[in-house]
């Protein structure tokens, strides 16, 4: 018995008026827990009534104070007729059971129906009483933090990174049970809402105990998926990367930890040389379609230039050519990634040193038919339950988790055979059409320093000793250059000359902070549909699978030729996204295009004819070439990229040829009149040549130039930060904008292709002028979902934040880039700071191994005057920031001292916590606490002094009156807008003032206009945090310190 | 081929000034579409009448979803469905409330009712206002007279505390709830040549002087209505008028201290004691209501029309009234001295205020 939930009802306010004759409501609440409820007392007649109950306490299991949410419904008492409900409202009391996150939960609630939204609001006080749990066999996992953010979070240090944890749990679909049939919809929405939270506080609690058992105390890059399979039911899915993380200290010196890394040259000289690594991307598909009578297998696996599929027997090679040592750390670290069933890891972006060579892509989709779910579990009083590993046995039919297996062990194998030992980025989707369902999970697979890991050699002091080269190390190949299993061209790293990279690097993770980059990223979709036949079960699926492939593989090229297209090299954040409908198919493919310096310029384009004798088609074919050629040249004034130039060598490259083609090719583009007098085309076949005499190659072109630019002062991308800009204002806007298309029938593939094209641009244009006034700005994290809800309908959602920069330093930085660096460094979180000097080093020679001793030597492109110039004012900011962490770790420890002795004061007035926390922003005067939001892990110009918990929310929305509500815009417009409010009042409850690493990861939007209806589920997911800005950091002390006094104050108050 | 849902919901609300007003002014969605389009936004953001669409559909559903919330300023600033920055609610605010000078003449001191509103659409017509602005600016009337309508306390402050608008506008909707209240007549032709700001100016003397919140500070007085007791007191003006000795007197006193001072003596001279009958007798009959009602035109009718035929300039005017005011307090078998005063202080002002062309 170790908890006691206790829950207080204070007030309510705005409440609906429920009964016509007075205009009036008598309200009351239920407070339920498990299976225990109580009331308060009916308080008459009022729209904002005053319950200021007693402390309902309930004594619970902490197993259940992990599964079960606090349930609070408020309702209108009728002494005749049965009592209306009001809302509810569904508390997480997750957050409360770690004593690192939020310890009360207070503050103004909105009362939630799922017919008619928000109906006013409820104040409520929420706290837990945990005891300690010796029990060895326990099944709670209270204590272990979640982090949706994919990094580790800013105010922690990772000691140990564990490895990969995933669970799923599946159950009926209550929408689909026979009793549906006989009650109302909102019975129904609410058993649904209900047990989806069940299933999701129980899969946390089952993820936190394998953490447990490894040994960590968080999950970092947790990602929870819904599968609404229909009649087949239910399934809530997670994965996560299992960590063990420590709160930094802030007092702690800076460089004190890691004394190894002050050397840098040290780092660079033990670097042996390149191991292994890889470019592009690999895939398979298969669809064993199984259903219950039959099971028919497919697997196939495609081999193109820029879909690299390698056979296997690459994987054994990868340490062979290293120093011994390099090669002896590789094979403990390789052994421990190996005892893993999946060393595979959710996050994307890496302390430090962590992630050492990055190989490729890798992805995997299998085609599967649904049945329902065998459940045995089905009628017990909790009706769900986990379908484990273990208790999986031979003669039950396939479960969700074999098919997750298998196609885990797919990846595994990709990674293995680009010559890399884990997983990272890694992801997971699933799209479900009817009885189909295509899984794909997909990652960058990478060789891992073997500090941070469990059962590495090292212990965390000498952790620093494996080989950093920051700048470009991660781009070297990770696997042996005469095993290259596909044809790829490798040139000597352009910073170091050292180790070898390939011409084209794509990956899921975002741009290492360390990397070099030259000029700014870009957003890049590739956006493809296709026709398919409406079929039946096996014949379905058959018939996905066998389009598989081609889908990627024009999603690959599209994705290379636009990278060509605005003269990038290489890309970050990769997520493709396969979408099934009845009658097509939807691929999306969105990532961030940069320029690594490290890797080779790449080549222009070129379009060649099949029949050179025809004079008007040459004619049409050079006109396109030189189209093609502005606009690169265009781009990469825009994108500011100019490279340094680079005396080049011949290098031992497989392919000498188009190595040269490209050279020449640049050097041609920027006076492009003469380029058709390249003769490039040489029959052969890759990526750079579209032939121009098959459709599909018209079409791409087509494509290819059909988008549109970004207007002035717009930026975007899909990572978490920006290449080349830094100085971000505080000014952040996140959004979520939905649009729905509706197609007509008879459509070609390249008319669907154009249309969905064309919604995508339209979309970003849309965004671009509704934002203009944030300019100069950048549209951070652009997560596009793509969606057929229906047999002709097209649904794109996106949700990303619109972060406003400083322009005038931006140009400074421009110019000087030796300084890009130094801003980056000071704008990271503490723990980067903490590598300092690592990263100075960096700074001041960007080149290391070019001028491999010291600082002072010229040699480098970025000039040595800069760098001497920067070292100082670099120490200054770090010292002046090491000042702010002190104070900050006063104010702190202040805060939670008054905390204990003025909690009895706060509890009865909720509102006094809001009030302070306000005094904290720059918006005084409203009554309601500003809560920002952001898909990113940070907040720019802020400080994120707390993590209060996870947020994962799930609400249906239902309506039966959708003309009255405004037509579907209306009604999905105000839904989006009332889950914003109720993550915001959520987080404003548990004491943050902003969500971090937010993501609506479910908007499954359903209409029928012709019975006036329309249905909405959305599932959204982020990080509630307290920030402090920065600005009120370095502002006097004084005043700083009592404002966050006050903040902690109401947030810590017991 | 269409859009067939287009949403946009950001964290804080994103509102456009422009589209804003354009909504307010009761413009369609194609209307304020063709209006951007020609405020050249388009050029200026590289977009396209698609997007501009889109754009005006996305806010003109927002402002409706927040209309609600308009209607209960107070609830805007602490409602959790939409994040505004108080400044943006403070815009929001003012410019829901703002109305035209032209359609509020045309509805000043009318009765805010059902009928006065479905005679909106020939206001409509007449002012060139859209109907749906014109509801929008009937219905704020109606709401704020509603609300302050019971409320006790200084009429300005209690516009200002419920409706959290800027002083002016209160002072504004406190003309427009005062003079509704008491159906002051401002329709006939002859008034017409005053504007809004005449009348409001009037109103704010009334509300200022005239009513029981005027003399005693008292918070459960109201300001909405005259002060039922100084009305009373004011019949007993009429001994200036009734009284000859009184009345000469009074004109000797005024005569002798302006002689030689203004072009307009002569005149002035002659209709002395028309237009002191005139003053008086409107102070006498303010005690009914339906005389109160016609407290302008009478000012007009009984004062200025025959000032301006005799070409008296305003300080003509100004200098007449200040001696017509000051020399009673001279004649010595008058005793009403406080009434007096309160009286001719916001005859005074008020005329002062209309006596324009």
């Amino acid at each position: 018995m170790p908890g006691k939930l206790k829950a207080k009802i204070v007030a309510g306010r705005h409440l609906p008026v429920m009964d016509r004759a007075s205009d009036l409501t008598d309200a009351f609440v239920e407070v339920k827990f498990g299976n225990t409820t109580f009331k308060t007392d009916v308080y008459p007649k009022s729209l904002n009534p005053q319950w200021n109950s007693e402390w309902f306490k309930f004594e619970v299991d902490d197993e259940d104070l992990q599964d079960e949410p606090l349930q609070i419904t408020v309702l209108d008492h009728d002494t005749y007729s049965a009592n209306d409900a009001i809302g509810k409202v569904y508390i997480d009391i997750d957050p409360l059971l770690c004593s690192e996150a939020a310890t009360v939960i207070s503050g103004w609630l909105p009362i939630y129906d799922t017919i008619h939204g928000i109906r006013g609001e409820i104040n409520v006080l929420v706290k837990v009483d945990l005891f300690n749990d010796l029990n060895r066999f326990r099944q709670s996992s209270c204590g272990v933090k979640f982090f949706c953010t994919t990094s580790i979070p800013r105010c922690y240090r990772a000691i140990m990174v564990h490895g990969f944890v995933e669970e799923l749990v599946v159950n009926e679909d209550p929408e689909y049970q026979w009793i549906d049939r006989i009650r109302t919809p909102r019975a129904s929405n609410e058993a649904r809402q209900r047990l989806i939270f069940l299933m999701s506080g129980e899969l946390q609690r089952k993820i936190g105990l394998k953490v447990l058992e490894m040994g960590g105390n968080a999950v970092v890059g947790y990602l929870q998926c819904f599968d609404l399979e229909g009649e087949s039911g239910l399934v809530v899915r997670a994965i996560g990367t299992a960590c063990t993380l420590e709160k930094i200290s802030s007092t702690l010196p800076a460089t004190a930890t890691h004394p190894s890394n002050s050397s840098p040259s040290k780092d660079m000289k033990d670097s042996p040389q390149a191991a292994p690594s890889t470019l592009g991307c690999r895939s398979t598909h298969s669809s064993p379609v199984h259903s219950a009578s039959s099971r028919l297998s497919q697997g196939f696996s495609v081999s193109v230039p820029t879909l690299l599929f390698a056979g296997m027997g690459s994987g054994g090679s990868a340490g062979k050519e290293g120093g011994p040592l390099k090669a002896l750390l590789r094979q403990q670290t390789q052994s421990a990634l190996e005892q893993r069933e999946y060393p595979f890891f959710t996050l994307a972006a890496f302390p430090p040193g962590f992630l050492l060579h990055v190989g490729g892509v890798v992805s995997a989709r299998s085609v599967k038919l649904l049945d329902r779910i065998h459940n045995p579990a089905l009628g017990n009083t909790r009706s769900y339950k986990l379908l484990d590993w273990n208790s999986f046995t031979a003669d039950e039919p396939e479960t969700r988790d074999a098919w997750w297996e298998e196609i885990r062990q797919e990846i595994k194998s990709h990674a293995k055979a680009l010559g890399c030992h884990a997983v990272v980025g890694y992801s997971e989707s699933t799209s479900i059409c009817e009885e189909v369902c295509i899984l794909s999970a997909s990652g960058t697979a990478a060789i891992l320093s073997s500090r941070f890991m469990q059962d590495g050699p090292l212990d965390t002091e000498h952790r620093f000793e494996e080989v950093v080269s920051p700048g470009c190390g991660f781009c070297h190949i990770p696997y042996d250059e005469l095993n290259i299993p596909f044809p790829a061209q490798l040139t000597y790293c352009y910073c170091c000359r050292r180790y070898k990279v390939p011409d084209v690097l794509f990956t899921t993770i975002d741009l290492p902070t360390e990397a070099n980059v030259t000029g700014k990223g870009c957003l890049i979709q590739a956006r493809l549909c296709r026709t398919k036949k409406k079929a039946q079960g096996e014949g379905n699926a058959t018939v996905i699978s066998n389009l598989l492939p081609f889908l990627e593989y024009e999603l690959h090229t599209q994705l290379m030729n636009k990278l060509k297209l605005r003269g990038m090299n290489a890309l970050f954040g990769l997520r493709i996204q396969i979408s099934v409908g009845e009658t097509m198919l939807l691929g999306l493919a969105s990532a961030t295009g940069v320029y690594l310096t490290a890797l080779p310029s790449p080549g222009g384009i070129q379009i060649a004819g099949k029949t050179p004798s025809d004079i008007t088609y040459e004619q049409h074919i050079s006109n396109m070439q030189k189209k093609i050629n502005d606009t690169i040249a265009k781009n990469k004034e825009l994108y500011e990229i100019n490279p340094p130039e680079v005396v080049e060598e011949i290098i031992g490259s497989p392919i000498p040829e188009p190595r040269q083609r490209s050279r020449l090719f640049r050097s041609q583009s920027e006076s492009s009149d003469e380029v058709s007098e390249l003769d490039l085309s040489h029959g052969k076949k890759d990526a750079f040549v579209l032939e121009i005499d098959d459709t599909d190659a018209v079409e791409d072109i087509h494509a290819l130039l059909t988008d549109s630019p970004t207007p002035a002062g717009f930026y975007s991308c899909n990572t978490e930060i920006m290449p080349g800009i830094q100085n971000w204002t505080s000014a952040i806007q996140m959004f979520t904008s939905v649009r729905v298309f509706r197609l007509n029938a008879n459509l070609t593939n390249q008319g669907l292709n154009k249309i969905f094209s064309d919604l995508c641009e339209n979309l970003l244009k849309s965004l671009y002028f509704k934002l203009r006034s944030m300019v100069p700005c950048c549209l951070c994290h652009l997560n596009f979902t793509v969606a057929i809800p229906e047999d002709e309908l097209i649904q794109v959602a996106v949700t990303a934040v619109a972060m406003s920069f400083d322009k005038e330093q931006l140009l400074e930085n421009g110019k000087q880039s030796g300084e890009k660096t130094l801003i980056k460094a000071i704008t990271e979180n503490d723990e980067q700071l903490q590598f300092n000097l690592e990263l100075n080093a960096e700074t001041s020679a960007p080149n290391p191994l070019s001028s491999p001793k010291g600082l002072s030597e010229v040699g480098s492109h970025l000039s040595a005057r800069a760098s001497s110039v920067d070292y100082s004012s670099f120490a200054d900011r770090c010292s002046s920031w090491i000042e702010q962490l002190k104070l900050k770790a006063h104010t702190i420890r202040r805060g939670s001292v008054k905390t204990t002795s003025s909690m009895e004061k706060a509890s009865p007035l909720p509102e006094g916590r809001s009030r302070s926390l306000r005094s904290n922003r720059s918006y005084s005067g409203s009554s309601v606490a500003v809560v920002k939001m952001t898909p990113l892990s940070f907040i720019p110009g802020a400080k994120i002094i707390k993590y209060l918990g996870i947020i994962n929310m799930f609400f249906i929305r239902e309506t039966t009156s959708l003309r009255e509500e405004g037509g579907v815009s209306g009604f999905l417009h105000t839904f989006i807008a009332e889950v914003f409010a109720m993550v915001r009042a959520h987080v404003a409850a548990l004491g943050g003032n902003a969500v971090v690493s937010y993501s609506m990861k479910e908007c499954v939007f359903m209409e029928n206009p012709n019975k006036n209806q329309a249905q909405c589920l959305i599932n959204v997911s982020g990080d509630a945090v307290m920030f402090v800005r920065e600005s009120e950091l370095e502002s006097t002390s004084v005043q700083t310190q009592s404002a966050t006094t006050h903040t902690s104050n109401g947030a810590e108050g017991t | 081929m269409s859009v067939e849902l287009d949403v946009f919901v950001g964290n804080t609300t994103i509102m456009d000034k422009e589209v804003y007003q354009l909504w307010l002014n009761g413009y369609t969605v194609n209307d304020a579409v063709k209006v951007r389009i020609e405020g050249g936004v388009m050029e200026e953001c590289e977009a396209s009448a698609e997007v501009l669409l889109s754009d005006t559909m996305d806010q003109y559903r927002t402002f409706q979803m927040c209309e609600r919330l308009l209607h209960h300023p107070a609830k805007l600033a602490n409602q959790l469905l939409f994040q505004i920055p108080p400044d943006r609610q403070a815009m929001l605010i003012e410019r829901y409330y703002a109305f035209d000078d032209s359609f509020v003449r045309e509805v000043l001191g009318k009765k805010l009712s059902k009928g006065t509103k479905k005679d909106l659409d020939d206001v409509s017509t007449k002012t060139g206002i859209t109907l749906k602005s014109c509801r929008r600016q009937f219905d704020n009337f109606k709401r704020v007279f509603k609300v302050v309508e019971e409320l006790k306390g200084p009429l300005v402050e209690n516009i200002r505390q419920h409706f959290l608008l800027p002083d002016q506008l209160a002072r504004d909707y406190a003309a427009i709830v005062f003079f509704a209240n008491n159906r002051f007549e401002t329709g006939k032709k002859k008034l017409h040549y005053l504007t809004f700001q005449d009348f409001a100016f009037c109103a704010g003397q009334l509300i200022n002087n005239w009513t029981l919140g005027a003399v005693d500070n008292i918070m459960e007085d109201m300001d909405v209505d005259l002060d039922k007791e100084f009305l009373q007191e004011l019949k007993d003006l009429k001994i200036l008028i009734t009284d000859k000795d009184l009345l000469d007197q009074h004109k000797s006193l005024v005569c002798t201290a302006l002689r030689g001072k203004t072009n307009v003596f002569n005149e002035m001279e002659a209709n002395f004691k028309n237009l002191s009958r005139g003053l008086v007798n409107i102070a006498a009959k303010l005690i009914n209501a339906k005389d109160v009602r016609d407290f302008f035109i009478d000012l007009v009718e009984k004062f200025i029309e025959p000032c301006r035929s005799d070409k008296w300039t305003s300080i003509d005017v100004n200098l007449y009234l200040t001696h017509y005011t000051n020399s009673v307090h001279i004649l010595d078998t008058f005793k009403h001295h406080a009434v007096w005063t309160r009286y001719m202080g916001v005859i005074k002002s008020c005329i002062l205020r209309m006596y324009h062309d």
